[in-house]
């Protein structure tokens, strides 16, 4: 059960995150779903470098989960700002916020990669 | 002869109680009112209890009223509902020791309060016709004197006015009909008037059960007659709106009984199906009053009106089966209807406590105002919960097992040879479901926007449970509540006596550890449940708890806000929004009010400075059936004022042609 | 009430705490194949309980014990309905505690419950999905108890074990039309009781358009667990019951030894993998209503229901 963070993403990685819940690669069918509260989940999917606005807000997704949780960051932006760095409203890498357990490289990543680090996270 | 010491000890402590009052240290007052009332309590009870067993030997007093003297007896009947209102006496005195404290009520209404229950306990065991009106009217004057006691505002001052005006519209029916009844018969003796008024002739027998009906049933708060309910019992204090609607519209249901049910014998089906709908429509309409009402009071009142709207019901459906030939069906429904007047007591008069204590702790009626109070008056919370898990229809409340009756006796109802009844019960069964229904709203509403979650005001965060000793009454009150839940068994004695008063609706309900209906297949067992539910929930508690190892330990967090920073009590769900989608699903019923006032900026019309909006849900009932008749009467006023013209020969010659008219009407 | 009663009662306990979970997951499976997809498997939401129980629990700042409680009490009064209504025996101990009445109570004394919890979180989205909530139990209540007594004319009783006695004993009295129009009743108030679409969506993500999910958004670990389980075995015990009224066959009524108890289970456990399934396909063909065109589909149901009831009656006068 993964909570989706969108911390100032340009959409690409929300497009193909959404190409992984289709009946094409249906990540659904390795145990993994999305969620509407943080309560509920096992951890954040956090796509798009940490704008100003968007950084206490991840702060708080993040306190809000329970534990055992895991931070994974989608795409170049989350992990070292990518194309996005140096720019005015940017306040740094997910890194640089909250603790991440996975990256997946990609600008964006294809859906198989996404797919694939899931897998390993859910062992399935 | 205890029964008559009981009597004599109830009907002295009415006149010393108030007496002490008056002649107490200001700082003794509430300890003497209150004390003195919950001893007159006491004694109702025992009373109550001796009554019911043993009934009370008529006794006639000629000097206390002119003409025609007193004359106080009892049967098991007027027993059950002296008990009710002793009992609610005594958690009501011992709440009023604590409440009054402070001056916070005048010593008028102190000494009031005693006279008022006195009177309430002697209705029920009036015996003749003039000892029941005068007992009636003394009991709507002290009633009318406590509800103006904080006549200074103007709210108060209207509710009054609306409240004397229709209670003595009310005594004006009930007179007329019971005169013509004992004109009729013969004699005012209600003892007399049982046994010939079913040898009345039939167009009588109609008027006086239109009448007395018409009359009991604004005093139960039924539609349309109930609209001094919710405009009285939030302005009048705390401890009177709980006697007013525990005890007094329990007063009007007896009224009920004693002559449409047993007086005036068995009827035609019509009577039974009148009470039904006037009944069934109470129910959906004043439930759904309170669904959507914010003020506390507002919305246990319009509560109360419902549950008598049940009663009512009840004693329709058993006066309709009674007369369609079905006497197990009708014995049930006239059970339930009993059972939810004792219930009914039980858990009003803890709410209205409750109501009362948060009024005093917070200065607040308006549910939109409360918030957060389960961490601030826990006790308090706690036993409003009871109260609201009793008045809901919920399983583990009481008001479920005399829900359960009435559902039994409605869908047992045989059809046969009759299609009134085989219309008439299952629209029974939705007005009763759908009442249940709201009224679970009503109780999820008031519970959970005033007690739970934070304050949404400083007013609430400010209080503090209250003394011991109103928490002591409502405690009282409470005991009540949970032992009607889990052991209606500990009634069933008390209303095996009712056998052979009330003919033909007798031994309904085998009461034991499982209720059992005699006659029809039925079977349902309170502490069964409750053990289900208790042995159901150790189950899971203790699965959980073996998982406790493999997990990490808990801890305390912010409120989730969606991130977008701390939520604020103002964010929180108010009452209105509760309700609001029953509103909207209501609309056409309930009518409310909407103002939309736009005011722009001085320098563009472009640009708004504010938007305004209002929202009312007054009374369907009081502006579109009573505006219209009071505009008559008005017009008619008129009229006749053409008839004062000042000229003095034109009034004696009404004088002299009212005269004529007396002389050959008494011919 | 002999102890092969009880045995035969505990057993339905049993097996409706053990199948719960998976009708949810057959429901979402057939969803998923429906829609092409593979899918997580009928196992999957054993898993999420499992994992669920593992984790943190916490207590969030402003609420109550009632939000605590919560889903205890949830849990226990579903589990105690499910020990009333007959599941893998046709009379278990339990029938002279509660009829269909007690049912349906105890069914809405668990949906108070969390509507309360949801106003004790203190956020937006709890009040919401408790008004609303709350709203559609108001609603479906009538056409519920309606129901109720459509059933319990032919038999004159509203006990469980009575009715579904004699339906196994007559089962042509289920193509009465009372018996049918009830039927469709039953079935929507089934689907609003149970929070299904058309009227509430459970695997919405939108706030907006949450009924019972807005009430546990705050919820974590074993006491989401509780809950999730909670309207498992909810679904459970209504879909037995729908069941068991109109096809009761296999269940054990008077023969309780362990060959009978034993093809009763087999036999309520397919009847309900079935429903789930059914359930699970006509979800992937129906939209969610709008929230206030909701009461006007209950409205619907109550009619199906005052129908019910009025030729019941009207036709057993008839043959009477």
């Amino acid at each position: 059960m993964l909570r989706h963070v969108d911390a100032g993403s340009c959409n690409g990685c929300e497009v193909e995150i959404a190409g992984c819940f289709s009946p094409v690669y249906d990540i659904e069918r390795h145990g993994v779903r999305l969620t509407a509260s943080p309560r509920h989940a096992d951890g954040l999917l956090v796509t798009g470098v940490v704008t100003h606005n968007m950084r206490q807000a991840l702060l708080d997704a993040y306190d809000a989960t329970p534990e055992p949780k895991v931070v994974i960051a989608v795409g170049d932006c989350a992990r070292n700002c990518g194309e996005l760095a140096g720019g005015p409203g940017v306040a740094g890498a997910v890194g640089e916020v909250v603790p991440i357990d996975v990256e997946i490289a990609g600008c964006p990543p294809t859906p198989d990669q996404i797919v694939a680090s899931l897998r390993g996270i859910v062992g399935r | 002869m205890l029964a008559h010491v009981l009597l004599a000890a109830c009907t002295g402590f009415g006149l010393i109680v108030p007496a002490g009052v008056l002649l107490a240290r200001t700082a003794a007052r509430p300890v003497v009112a209150g004390g003195g009332t919950a001893v007159l309590g006491v004694a109702g009870v025992a009373l109550g209890v001796q009554s019911i067993r043993a009934g009370v030997v008529p006794v006639r007093i000629g000097w206390l009223l002119p003409l025609s003297g007193a004359q106080f007896g009892g049967d098991a009947l007027s027993g059950l509902f002296v008990l009710v209102v002793g009992a609610v006496a005594v958690a009501v005195g011992v709440y009023l020791i604590g409440y009054a404290r402070d001056g916070h009520l005048p010593t008028a209404a102190l000494a009031i309060i005693p006279g008022f229950v006195g009177a309430m306990l002697l209705v029920p065991l009036a015996g003749s016709v003039t000892t029941f009106l005068a007992m009636w009217e003394l009991m709507a004057l002290t009633s009318t004197v406590l509800v103006l006691t904080d006549h200074e505002r103007a709210a108060c001052r209207r509710a009054g006015l609306v409240y004397a005006v229709m209670t003595h519209l009310g005594f004006l029916a009930v007179l007329v009909g019971l005169v013509t009844f004992a004109a009729g018969v013969g004699s005012e003796v209600f003892a007399a008037m049982a046994r010939d008024g079913a040898a009345l002739p039939p167009a009588t027998r109609d008027a006086i059960f239109l009448l007395t009906v018409a009359g009991f049933a604004s005093k139960a708060g039924l539609l349309p007659l109930h609209a001094w309910l919710p405009r009285g019992h939030p302005e009048a204090p705390g401890p009177v709106s709980a006697l007013m609607s525990a005890a007094m519209v329990a007063l009007g249901v007896y009224g009920l009984i004693r002559i449409d049910v047993v007086a005036l014998g068995v009827g035609p089906g019509w009577w039974g199906l009148t009470l039904l709908v006037i009944g069934a429509t109470s129910a959906v309409y004043a439930v759904l009053q309170a669904s959507v009402a914010t003020d506390l009071k507002r919305l246990l009142a319009y509560s109360t009106s419902e549950n008598m709207g049940l009663v009512a019901v009840g004693l329709g459906a058993a006066m309709l089966l009674r007369s369609a030939a079905q006497p197990a069906a009708a014995a049930v429904a006239f059970a339930a209807a009993m059972l939810q007047v004792v219930n009914h007591a039980a858990f009003k008069s803890l709410a209205f406590l409750g109501a009362s204590t948060v009024q005093r702790a917070t200065g607040q009626r308006d549910l939109d105002q409360l918030g957060g109070l389960a961490r601030r008056m826990p006790a308090t919370s706690g036993l409003f919960g009871i109260a609201a898990l009793a008045g809901s229809g919920l399983p583990l409340g009481a008001a479920f097992i005399s829900e359960w009756l009435l559902l039994q006796s409605l869908v047992h109802a045989v059809p046969s040879h009759s299609s009134t009844v085989a219309l008439a019960m299952p629209l029974t069964v939705a007005a009763v479901a759908l009442s249940a229904g709201l009224g679970i709203a009503a109780m999820v509403k008031a519970f959970g926007v005033g007690f739970l979650a934070r304050p949404r005001t400083a007013a609430a965060d400010a209080a503090v449970d209250p003394s011991a000793a109103m928490v002591a009454g409502m405690a009282l009150a409470a005991a009540a509540c949970v032992l009607l839940a889990v052991a209606p068994a500990l009634t069933g004695p008390l209303f095996a006596h009712l056998d052979g008063v009330v003919p033909g609706l007798d031994g309904g309900v085998r009461w034991g550890r499982v209720l059992e209906l005699s006659g029809l297949r039925g079977a349902m067992s309170p502490l069964g449940v409750l053990a289900a539910v208790a042995a159901a929930a150790l189950l899971i508690a203790m699965s959980i708890g073996l998982t406790r190892r493999g997990r990490p330990a808990p801890t305390t967090v912010p409120l989730w806000a969606c991130g977008a920073g701390p939520l604020t009590p103002r964010m929180q769900y108010t009452a209105s929004a509760f309700a609001e989608p029953l509103q909207r699903v209501f609309d056409d019923v309930l009518r409310p009010d909407t103002d939309i006032e736009v005011s722009h900026l001085d320098e563009s019309r472009y640009m708004l400075d504010r938007i305004r909006y209002r929202r009312q849900i007054s009374d369907a009932v009081e502006a579109r059936l009573y505006a219209p008749i009071l505009r008559v009467v008005e017009a008619g006023a008129h009229l006749v004022r053409r008839a004062h013209n000042g000229r003095l020969h034109w009034y004696l010659g009404y004088g002299a042609v009212g005269l004529l008219i007396a002389l050959v009407v008494a011919r | 009430m002999s102890r092969a009663a009880d045995v035969g009662t505990a057993t339905q306990i049993v097996l409706a705490v053990a199948v719960a979970p998976m009708l949810v997951g057959v429901t979402r499976q057939t969803r998923a194949r429906l829609e092409g997809r593979a899918g997580a498997g009928w196992r999957q939401p054993y898993r999420d309980l499992r994992k669920l129980l593992r984790k943190q629990s916490l207590r969030p700042r402003g609420t109550t014990i009632v939000f605590a409680a919560a889903p205890l009490l949830v849990a226990a009064s579903t589990l105690a309905a499910a020990g009333l209504v007959p599941i893998v025996v046709a009379s278990p101990t339990t029938t002279r505690i509660g009829d269909l009445f007690v049912v349906v109570g105890l069914l809405l004394f668990g949906t108070v419950t969390l509507a309360l919890a949801g106003l004790d979180s203190g956020t937006a989205f709890g009040g919401m999905g408790a008004s609303r909530t709350i709203t559609m139990a108001a609603l479906v209540e009538p056409s519920l108890l309606l129901a109720v007594f459509a059933l319990s004319v032919p038999v004159r009783s509203t006990s469980l074990a009575a009715i579904v006695t004699s339906v196994a004993a007559h089962p042509e009295t289920v193509a009465r039309p009372g018996a049918v129009l009830a039927g469709a009743a039953l079935v929507v108030a089934v689907l609003a009781e149970t929070g299904r679409l058309p009227i509430d969506n459970p695997a919405t993500h939108l706030e907006l358009t949450m009924v019972h999910e807005a009430m546990t958004l705050e919820y974590a670990g074993p006491r989401l667990a509780v809950i999730e389980w909670a309207s498992a075995l909810r679904l459970t015990v209504l879909l037995a019951l729908l069941a068991n009224l109109f096809w009761p066959a296999g269940i054990a009524i008077h023969n309780v030894s362990a060959p009978a108890l034993l093809l009763a289970t087999v036999a309520i456990t397919a009847k309900l993998v079935v429903l789930a399934a059914v359930l699970g396909g006509a979800e992937v063909l129906l939209a969610k209503l709008r929230l206030f065109r909701v009461p006007e589909l209950l409205a619907g149901a109550f009619l199906l229901g005052l129908l019910a009831v009025t030729t019941s009656s009207v036709l057993s006068v008839n043959a009477s």
